[in-house]
């Protein structure tokens, strides 16, 4: 189970973080398109996280899976997403020609970059790909402070 | 236990012929194919494909599936992970001469497509009696 802290990111400003994202970059255009978005992550689901002003959402790729079927649970701010996918028929008769579908149990957690408004999240499945929307806790929403003269 | 954790499998990017005029990426989807008795069955994963999305095509015996999907615009949010990019799919196949091309079926559910490509029936084996004169 992979965890993704936000934290951990933000505490230590690495004075080289500069030259290493030139070097990927380079590294990424040496081998074609399309792999920028990869490597970074090998846990099932693949995940698109962002946030906006008043809440996270987090995108998850679970084809193959019912929409009813996929667990998604939180604790503290820990998101938990878990499920099965069962598109393989393990029936011996069958003979394969390709066989590139993963399947099996999965489990992915990940660390939430704020406190979030636990009883009003919401998740949503569309052609296979569930997106999650986390409003944001009022103590962890931006606010403007006003400057008084005086 | 025969439980296995999965894995993120990379998508594959389409080697195109002619240039690309869509800014968009295009994906070779991830199939199973499997052969039974009475058909041939692929299963083809495109996340994000919506059922209207979907276009199979038939000719000259190559099958070739294709799955747009339709773009999102998440404006005003920021970025905070990207593991993976929309972009639409697609992938031919050599169809054998056994199979009967007009009751090909397809399903699209939660953005796996399952086609199923009948046989024709095998001709029933018929013996010539050779005759004496």
């Amino acid at each position: 189970m992979a965890i993704v802290r936000f934290a951990d990111q933000k505490l230590f400003r690495n004075p080289w973080a500069d030259f290493e994202r030139m070097r990927r970059e380079l590294d990424a255009l040496f081998q074609g398109p399309g792999h920028e978005a990869g490597g970074r992550g090998t846990v099932f689901p693949a995940l698109n996280i962002s946030e906006d002003s008043g809440s996270i959402y987090v995108r998850a790729e679970i084809p193959g899976v019912p929409a009813g079927e996929v667990e998604i649970s939180i604790e503290g701010d820990t998101l938990t997403i878990r499920g099965e996918r069962k598109t393989c028929t393990a029936e011996e008769k069958y003979s394969y020609h390709r066989r590139e579908l993963e399947c099996g149990r999965f489990s992915r957690a990940i660390t939430l970059p704020a406190k979030v408004q636990v009883d009003r999240i919401e998740a949503q499945a569309a052609n296979g790909i569930v997106t999650i929307t986390l409003p944001k806790a009022e103590a962890a929403k931006p606010r403007q402070i006003k400057v008084n003269v005086g | 236990m025969t439980e296995k954790e999965m894995q993120i499998q990379q998508k594959q990017e389409v080697q195109r012929a002619g240039e690309p005029t869509k800014p968009e990426k295009q994906y070779v989807p991830a199939v199973d194919i499997f052969e039974t008795a009475e058909a041939v069955n692929v299963l083809a994963e495109m996340p994000g494909v919506a059922k209207d999305g979907v276009e199979i095509e038939l000719e000259n015996e190559t099958l070739t599936i294709r799955g747009t999907v339709v773009p999102q615009e998440h404006g005003g949010e920021t970025v905070l992970l990207r593991e993976f990019e929309p972009g639409s799919y697609l992938r031919k196949f050599t169809v054998a001469e056994t199979i009967d091309q007009e009751k090909i079926q397809a399903t699209m559910a939660d953005g796996v497509l399952t086609l199923v490509l009948p046989k024709i029936a095998p001709a029933k084996p018929r013996r010539i009696e050779v005759r004496g004169i």
